[in-house]
């Protein structure tokens, strides 16, 4: 057999011989699949500009534990319980000292911005995962079975596509003590239920028509085993894209609803806002380090994803590929 | 074969029986099958019309023969092969096959009893480009019958699936494996749908036109494959074509469809030198001739086929017929009758 290989030229590009276990010919597979993928997202000047910011956020997510642990005294630089003593009035303008000065209240600005950073992060990705399971799910669901499964669904769409979801959770968080994962929570499914169930369900309705589906089902495939091995797996493109747009929602909504403090999160870049909002500087130019880390770094991060985002689409859409 | 099956389907030795033994027997019969879609007019309006797609069709298929199912498109072939391998359910009739859920109408059959049907039943799709997921490797998409039903485990199914590729000839197996449809031609595609189908070893296969896609160069090597691998594993095949010369080269019995009736149903050879129906006689004069010498009538049908959308009870072929009269018209479509030995045709005037 190996003879064969070595023989003809065209077969020597694919050495893969039978005692390699499956899961590394998998793995490998895996990684060729991303390395085109990343090939062809590097092309687009778009996406790495939104990846180039990301990454600055991200880095700063690192180095703010790293900073707390060693040059930073916990007492004065904790972003929630600091105070800087040796100054008498807070805020005070940016100094060496505190690069983008100090809060009404006598805590770092630049020590809150990285650890906001981190909230950001981790409300954004949870809100994405959340979303990607109920969209990917429920659209697939609802384009493979049709009928009454899916005019449900389709109705619920309506519905969360037409409700005020900014003023939902104001209404919810004046009612309950949301917190973090709560939100996420809800942001994943209200944007799981609506738009994006919708755009993945008409993409799952172009799958379910294609011959390798009743190629399954002859072959015995169940409706669970042509919906996760087949219908969902052609989505991911487009769920992943998804996620993106789900990670700017979520921290654009986060720092609306921080803004009117009714959330139960002790730092975010909405909680930065809405401190300076409290003490009356929100519109004082002569502080501008309270209001512009924060509302800058929003736009920035929702921005980079949305651009990230839109390279994807560029990728996944079949109506945008270039080839 | 059998052996190799029976040794890996460890749970169920005794699944797959041999209830074929005589080499003369019926291994499909289908009675009065029928299957009409409706047309939506609306959300909520009940259809009141329908597409009588296979309209109340009979025939039968012996075991280790290839039944061919010939027509112009539309006519309801790929219809038919739905309905015997259950990816439809007919609106009416019977479906009889030899096969160890035997005593039961494949025209029934759920949950689990359908499930082991299809250990013995598969389909080739016509279009190779379709009929593979792009997004699993070619491992994925042949060893799929053996995961869905739980035969055999990793390393067993492994071994199976390089058989089968090498079985249609994508040697070395191993280099074909873990590649995805889109690395592969259209004939290799279509030899992959092959072995997919062919790897729980069925008894009967039904065959959507498996060439037409093909570039014309390489059709002869996959019928080829296909006529090879079912005398080696003892296959019955429906194949279904458009292609007169694919029928007369791939099949021993022909059935002729029109708008979802059989109007003409032989031996091929017969039915082809013999053709007794007037649809069959202008489908065969539309074939180019080999033989130059060979003189033969002008096809004499005029316009092109329809929908049978709820059909005018009468000959189904009247509008198009050259020997239409008043018996056609005043009469509902004329049934199958044996004119000669094992030679059936549909029409008054034959
Ligand atoms: N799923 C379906 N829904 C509605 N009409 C259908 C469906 N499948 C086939 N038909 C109709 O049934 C008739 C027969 O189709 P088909 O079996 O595909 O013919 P063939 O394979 O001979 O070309 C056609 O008129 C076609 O439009
Ligand atoms: S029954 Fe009449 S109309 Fe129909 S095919 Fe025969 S001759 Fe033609
Ligand atoms: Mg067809």
């Amino acid at each position: 057999m190996t003879d064969i290989i070595t023989k003809s030229p065209a077969l020597q590009t694919t050495p893969l011989a039978t005692d390699i276990p499956v899961w590394r010919v998998r793995l490998r597979l895996l990684w060729r699949g991303i390395r085109t993928n990343v090939a062809l997202f590097t092309e687009n000047p778009i996406g790495l500009v939104g990846l180039a910011i990301i990454v600055v956020f991200a880095s700063l997510i690192v180095i703010h534990p790293i900073l707390m642990k060693s040059v930073w005294d916990r007492n004065v630089y904790d972003p929630v319980l600091g105070i800087d003593l040796a100054i008498p009035f807070h805020p005070a303008p940016p100094s060496p000292e505190h690069l983008l000065g100090t809060d009404p209240l006598g805590r770092d600005v630049l020590s809150q911005l990285m650890h906001g950073t981190r909230s950001a992060f981790i409300l954004g990705s949870l809100a994405a995962i959340v979303n990607f399971i109920v969209a990917t799910t429920i659209g697939a669901i609802a384009a493979y079975f049709s009928g009454v499964v899916d005019s449900i669904f389709m109705r619920i769409a309506d519905l969360v596509l037409m409700m005020p979801v900014i003023t939902i959770l104001i209404v919810l968080g004046s009612l309950l003590n949301l917190e973090m994962l709560h939100l996420a929570i809800v942001i994943g499914i209200l944007s799981g239920l609506g738009g994006t169930t919708i755009i993945i369900k008409s993409q799952a309705l172009t799958i379910k028509v294609r011959t390798y589906i009743e190629a399954a089902r002859v072959a015995g495939g169940n409706d669970f085993h042509i919906i996760f091995k087949h219908i969902v797996p052609n989505l991911l493109p487009l769920s992943f894209l998804y996620m993106t747009f789900t990670v700017s929602a979520a921290i654009a909504i986060e720092a609306v609803l921080s803004f009117f403090g009714i959330l139960n999160i002790r730092m975010s870049w909405g909680v930065m806002i809405h401190t300076t909002q409290y003490a009356g500087y929100l519109l004082d130019m002569s502080k501008w380090w309270l209001i512009f880390p924060s509302s800058v770094s929003i736009s920035l991060l929702t921005a980079a994803f949305y651009l990230v985002g839109r390279a994807l689409d560029e990728i996944v859409n079949p109506r945008l590929r270039k080839r | 074969m059998a052996a190799k099956i029976s040794q890996m389907n460890i749970n169920n030795p005794e699944n797959r029986s041999a209830l074929i033994t005589e080499s003369d027997e019926t291994i499909v019969k289908v009675e009065g099958l029928k299957k009409l879609f409706p047309l939506t007019t609306g959300m909520f309006k009940r259809s009141t019309s329908f597409i009588h797609a296979v309209d109340d069709v009979d025939f039968y298929i012996r075991e280790g023969e290839s039944l061919g199912l010939v027509g112009e498109s539309g006519s309801g072939k790929t219809t038919v092969g739905k309905l015997l391998v259950r990816l439809l359910e007919p609106t009416n009739g019977h479906i009889r096959m030899l096969l160890d859920v035997a005593d039961q109408d494949i025209a029934r059959l759920r949950g689990r009893s359908l499930k082991r049907f299809r250990w013995h039943v598969q389909m080739i799709f016509q279009d190779p480009y379709e009929s593979l997921n792009p997004r699993r490797t070619i491992f994925d998409t042949v060893s799929e019958p053996l995961s869905v039903q739980g035969i055999g485990d990793i390393a067993q199914r492994e071994d199976r699936v390089a058989e089968l590729l090498t079985m249609v000839g994508l040697a070395p197996a191993e280099t074909f494996m873990f590649r995805f449809p889109h690395e592969l031609s259209g004939g290799q595609r279509q030899r992959i749908a092959i072995a997919r189908a062919l790897i729980v070893s069925p008894s009967f296969v039904v065959a959507d036109e498996p060439t037409s896609m093909l570039d014309v160069s390489i059709r002869t090597g996959v019928m080829n494959l296909m006529r090879d691998l079912a005398d080696q594993l003892g296959v019955t095949y429906l194949y279904i074509t458009h292609d007169l010369a694919v029928a007369r080269y791939m099949t021993e019995r022909l059935a002729v469809m029109y708008l979802g009736k059989i109007v003409e149903m032989g031996e091929t050879e017969d039915v082809l030198a013999n053709p007794l129906h007037p649809y069959t006689r202008a489908l065969l004069s539309a074939v180019p001739v080999p033989d130059p010498t060979l003189k033969r009538e002008p096809p004499n049908i005029k316009g092109s086929i329809a929908k049978a959308i709820d059909p005018i009870p009468r000959c189904r072929f009247y509008d198009r017929c050259p020997l239409a009269s008043r018996v056609c018209e005043d009469n509902d479509h004329p049934p199958l009758e044996e004119k000669g030995p094992d030679h059936w045709t549909a029409c008054y005037m034959v």
